[in-house]
């Protein structure tokens, strides 16, 4: 769609912005060696240091150079880190120095470099991506020939093979790019006179190199990505800047690719023709039911194919057809407004395809609105690419041609029987089932190898004259014929027939794991739950150790859970993990940054960014992944990120309705508070103003009332203080249960003292035998358990109320009940009052405190691991507050003499039961 | 008119240090008072009172600190005030040499009884009296027999034990550490499942009752006292 003639596109303005915020980068192109690139770069960043630019060079080769070591001798230099690498040492550019020194321009020689194994890129383009996105202005060079799209072109060229590529996005990341001239006349010369350094070992290919045409050719190509740079510049600032002009449609342009050794050629083509003509691409591969059936090394070329249009920027489709290919391939061309379509000539790869009409030539006669480039394929190359596939090799065990040997041998005696018995005359029809058999159970070399022994036995045994290879009847020679096309067709069907079950039963068996991953982690619950769930499914798929790395509070990589459980990696490791984390990609073992980790880690992505990453780490790390091993980590990564974000969602949600709760609760504590404190408070103040003010007019029992009330509410303020102080510590979960062997009765009594004021005239019995096992709790912390049960009870009975205590041994339990005759708990409300600030209104307005005591009691016993509830009154009045305390075993006496002993002399405190009255 | 023993009030709060002053001059008692543990420190040294009631909070140094730079010089009683739930920071600064605690808040009639038990404590601890009274109990150390309402009481040699501990330190608390220590030696310094059934027995024997005690008060997580 054109923008806006007036209006900036916001895409290019956006490009623009980004390379704002980056790091410059700035290539010095050559279009090949000595034609003066680090000479120029140099001279370029002195003339920086001279605007006052703090400059640093990262790596220079200077090759020896007079000139050019001149140029260096005063600029700061960062020293090389030193990486071992097969016993040998090598130098590379120190990467973490250069980032943390920060300079505002860093000096980096031959930009296509590959780094020494060991380092933490591949590559070193990687290295200045990240010294960029660090917002650090980068110098480079780049001779033309490492350019991946001009790759096969030059190959053709000079016929060197350039091993050392850079993806052509690159380029395009360069602000600015200056061509270094050298006509070849001047190279030559400069070659003679041996200023242009030449690697000793490279001789005479490298020499050929230099030759007159190839270094013109050469030349013009930089000349061109210099000029087309230079024009996309042009438009792209035109474009942000709202420059009228005529801009190009925003045509597309469509590859298509398969198996074929042509396509990776394909795409780099593309890539060409869409930069020239500033077009869009799209890659494409249709993918038919006979996929399955290729070879693993077919399946990888086109993965590779589609990973280099990754890499070049291209957009990947994948499109499924059952046999129309061309058309679907036309449909999807014409929605998207391809008007170019790139394909190469198809190969004739087997007779069946004679009778068959090739997708090229379908693609030419339908594709008629369409500009349709052709491009042919290197046959040579292709073909012996093909064989070295393994397809027209013979395969097969050796055990597998001796059972071809015996179906063949079986099948002959059966004839021969035949024929002898009852002058069965079809034994062609008999080997045939043999060759089947085979067909479909060893595959097509031991089936034809079967195909071709059948033959020779047919012809030997069956044929007149008998035992020999000369056939003398023709229309015996007409069937013999008839047999081997036969049978070499059988043969190839049934083996097709073999692959394709075989297909089938790998990718119904890729399906049923995914779907038993995914049924497995839905039922997991908690976050440990899915995660363990997914290393261990990933761990069995892919026959690896699986490990699940999430970030803690502080971002920082965490291994949350692994397969088998792992808890440690090494430094190599953890700078993948790291690496990855920061930057979203693949990192480690075979991927592009630091490939000798033992580990591959893949972030778990999701729409909100990545939550994590996935380490798989294979005993077997000297042997690739195959591409249907790609494929099956890339769905686990896809789900077990999917999962993990689900896990995170309703943990989420969970925070939220604690958060919310956490307000509500506060808020009730501050008006409880406010409440609780000031009333007592009132009391106070107010009797003690009295007795200051009046006490002389005051009559004696007055006055000691009023002293009284000072002394009761503070004592209530106090246990309110206690209970807050209490709540606050159970929080917090600060309240540790400090136990000891401990007595209830003692306990009992302890709580009943320290409320004697509360209790008053209440009667209280009290039935805790003495003869209870011991407890091993916290008995202050239990005493304020009984004594707010107590508390609880004071307030909603009458002054001259009942209050009965008793405990008993339940088998393995201590029960302790406090029953009240006061109005009772309605049933509804026999959970909530143990809640916070639960209160439940007295019938007869009776002043309530809060509901704090009974929470704090359910604080304490659970904290002892026991329970506590309300329960009916057994005669239907009052209420029962009940809590049970599990008994553990004590310890032995030490002499016990003097246990049996003691026991002889006191049988008679069995039981006590005592009333006590207050004052 | 007899002389006024003195006592040093260490508390940094000024309303805890009037009452405490006037309470105790109200029973006869003189006090000194001071702020900080520094000065507290210094002010046992020049006034050389008869006893110490300190605050185990204080602003410029741990109390604890204070009972020990006390303890490197002088024997005088110190009767720490704490907070309910610091059991530990009690057992500490009675194992540094502090003689008693009062819980906070605290009933005036309670802290009194604490300070008279220390202080016959200082007149009485002549180490090889021949036997004590407290409340109808007689127990003669010599002879270890006990009487209570001139009725003998039939004590095995540990219960015995522990009564003549708790009653040599009458109406003073005893920790668990102290009392195993004394009674069975260093190694079982941590078994208070012991002590707390010796004690039981002893209970049983004396009529007193664990719910309502006359004689034995169980201070959980510290340790016991004999009520005096």
């Amino acid at each position: 769609m054109p923008p806006d003639n007036d209006r900036p596109a916001p895409d290019a303005l956006l490009d623009e912005a980004r390379k704002e915020s980056r790091g410059k980068l700035k290539i010095f192109l050559g279009a090949y060696p000595g034609v003066g690139k680090t000479y120029s770069m140099l001279q370029a960043a002195h003339e920086r240091r001279k605007e006052g630019v703090d400059v640093v060079v990262g790596v220079v080769e200077t090759h020896g150079r007079a000139e050019t070591e001149a140029l260096i001798r005063d600029l700061e230099i960062l020293p090389r880190v030193q990486i071992t690498y097969r016993g040998r040492m090598f130098g590379e550019m120190d990467l973490d120095g250069l980032l943390a020194r920060r300079p505002k321009l860093a000096i980096i020689d031959e930009l296509a470099h590959t780094n020494v194994i060991g380092s933490r890129h591949e590559k070193r383009h990687q290295d200045v991506e990240e010294l960029l996105a660090a917002g650090i202005d980068v110098y480079t060079t780049l001779n033309i020939q490492h350019v991946e799209s001009l790759n096969d072109v030059i190959t053709r060229i000079s016929r060197i093979q350039v091993r050392e590529t850079l993806p052509d996005k690159v380029l395009e990341l360069a602000s600015e790019i200056e061509l270094v001239d050298l006509p070849p006349d001047d190279l030559i010369q400069r070659l003679r006179q041996g200023k242009v350094y030449v690697p000793e070992q490279a001789g005479r290919a490298i020499r050929n190199f230099f030759s007159k045409g190839n270094l013109t050719a050469l030349r013009e190509l930089a000349m061109r990505v210099a000029a087309e740079r230079v024009d996309a510049q042009m438009v792209n600032y035109m474009r942000a800047h709202a420059i009228p002009g005529p801009w190009p449609a925003q045509d597309r342009l469509l590859v298509c690719i398969n198996e074929s050794p042509v396509s990776k050629r394909l795409v780099r083509t593309a890539r060409r023709l869409a930069e020239r003509a500033r077009i869009p691409w799209i890659c494409v591969h249709v993918r038919t039911p006979g996929y399955d059936t290729l070879s693993e090394a077919a399946k990888g070329r086109i993965a590779e194919a589609m990973r280099l249009a990754e890499s070049l920027e291209g957009e990947v489709v994948v499109l499924h057809a059952e046999s129309r290919i061309v058309d679907e391939l036309l449909a999807f061309s014409l929605k998207r407004n391809v008007t170019r379509l790139l394909i190469g000539r198809e190969r004739r790869r087997n007779w069946t395809a004679w009778f068959r009409e090739s997708v090229a030539q379908q693609i030419l006669d339908k594709a008629t609105q369409f500009e349709v480039t052709v491009i042919a394929g290197d046959e040579e190359g292709d073909i012996t690419e093909a064989i070295r596939g393994g397809s027209f090799l013979p395969d097969g065990a050796p055990r597998d041609y001796m059972m071809a040997t015996a179906a063949v041998a079986t099948a002959a005696t059966v004839g021969f029987a035949a024929k002898y018995t009852f002058s069965f005359s079809n034994i062609a029809l008999v080997l045939l089932i043999a060759v089947l058999f085979v067909a479909i159970n060893y595959g097509r070399w031991p089936s034809l190898f079967a195909s071709v022994l059948s033959f020779l036995v047919y012809d030997f045994i069956f044929t007149r004259p008998y035992y020999s290879f000369t056939i003398f009847d023709r229309s015996e020679i007409f069937t013999v014929v008839l047999f081997i096309f036969a049978s070499i067709i059988v043969s190839n069907l049934a083996d097709r027939l073999r692959l394709q079950v075989a297909a089938m039963r790998t990718s119904a068996q890729r399906t049923s794991t995914l779907y038993e991953f995914s049924r497995k982690i839905a039922a997991a619950a908690s976050l440990d739950d899915v995660l363990w769930a997914a290393v261990h499914h990933v761990a069995s798929t892919m026959e690896s150790s699986a490990l699940v790395l999430l970030p803690n509070a502080d971002n920082r990589l965490q291994i949350a859970a692994g397969y088998p459980p792992e808890d440690q990696l090494d430094m190599k490791d953890w700078g993948a993990a790291e690496w990855a984390w920061t930057n979203g990609k693949p990192a480690g073992w075979r991927s592009d940054t630091l490939p000798t980790a033992d580990w591959l880690f893949l972030p778990l992505k999701t729409r909100r960014g990545p939550v994590g990453l996935l380490g798989v780490s294979f005993q077997q790390r000297n042997q690739p992944l195959s591409s249907e091993q790609w494929r099956l980590l890339e769905a686990l990564v896809g789900q077990v990120a999917i999962a993990v974000e689900r896990t995170n969602l309703a943990s989420d949600i969970e925070e939220a309705r604690v958060f919310t709760e956490t307000e509500q609760l506060r808020s009730a504590l501050l008006s409880s508070v406010s409440h609780d404190l000031r009333t007592p408070l009132v009391s106070i103040i107010g009797s003690a103003t009295s007795l200051s003010s009046y006490g002389d007019s005051l009559s004696e029992e007055n006055r000691s009332q009023l002293v009284q009330t000072i002394l009761d509410e503070g004592e209530r303020l106090n246990r309110f203080v206690q209970n807050l102080l209490d709540m606050t510590r159970l929080g917090y979960g600060a309240l540790q249960p400090k136990r000891e062997w401990a007595d209830m009765r003692e306990i009992t009594g302890r709580a009943m003292k320290q409320l004697r004021k509360v209790l008053g005239g209440r009667r209280v019995s009290l039935n805790v035998p003495e003869t209870l096992p011991a407890i091993f709790v916290d008995p202050v912390l239990i005493e304020q358990v009984v004594a707010n049960i107590l508390d609880n009870a004071a307030k909603y009975t009458k002054a001259d109320g009942k209050i009965t205590i008793e405990a008993q041994q339940v088998d393995n339990d201590l029960v302790l009940r406090v029953t009240d005759d006061g109005p009772g708990i309605p049933p509804n409300a026999r959970e909530s009052v143990f809640d916070i600030f639960y209160r439940v209104r007295a019938g007869d307005g009776q002043a309530a405190g809060t509901g704090l005591g009974l929470s704090i009691c359910r604080g304490i016993v659970e904290a002892h691991g026991g329970t506590i509830k309300a329960k009916d009154a057994p005669g239907g009045q009052g209420a029962v507050i009940e809590f049970v305390l599990p008994l553990t075993a004590s310890p032995n006496m030490p002499d016990a003499v003097d246990e049996t002993e003691h026991k002889k002399k006191t049988g008679k405190l069995s039981e006590t039961t005592d009333t006590y009255s207050g004052r | 008119m007899k002389p006024q023993t003195p006592i040093l009030v260490v508390d940094d709060e000024p309303q805890i240090r009037k009452f405490l002053r006037i309470s105790l001059n109200a029973h006869g008692y003189a006090v000194s008072e001071a702020g900080r543990g520094e000065d507290g420190i210094r002010k046992v040294a020049i006034d050389n009172p008869s006893l110490v009631v300190l605050d185990l909070g204080l602003p410029d140094m741990d109390g604890l600190q204070v009972v020990r730079r006390i303890r490197e010089w002088s024997e005088v009683p110190i009767i720490m005030l704490s907070v309910r739930a610091s059991e530990q920071d009690k057992i500490a600064a009675l194992d540094h040499g502090a003689n008693d605690y009062v819980t906070k808040p605290f009933g005036v009639g309670e802290l009194l009884a604490r300070v008279r038990a220390a202080l016959r404590l200082r007149e009485e601890s002549s180490p090889d009296a021949s036997g004590i009274a407290v409340g109808d109990l007689v127990i003669d150390f010599a002879q270890r027999r006990v009487r209570r309402a001139n009725a003998e009481i039939r004590l095995t040699r540990k219960e015995f034990d522990i009564l003549r501990v708790l009653a040599k330190n009458a109406g003073r608390i005893v920790t668990h550490q102290q009392m195993l220590r004394s009674i069975w030696g260093p190694a079982q310094e941590d078994d208070t499942h012991y002590l707390r059934i010796y004690v039981g027995h002893l209970r049983q024997k004396l009529g007193d009752d664990s719910a309502n005690p006359r004689y034995i008060e169980n201070e959980p997580g510290v340790g016991y006292r004999l009520m005096a």
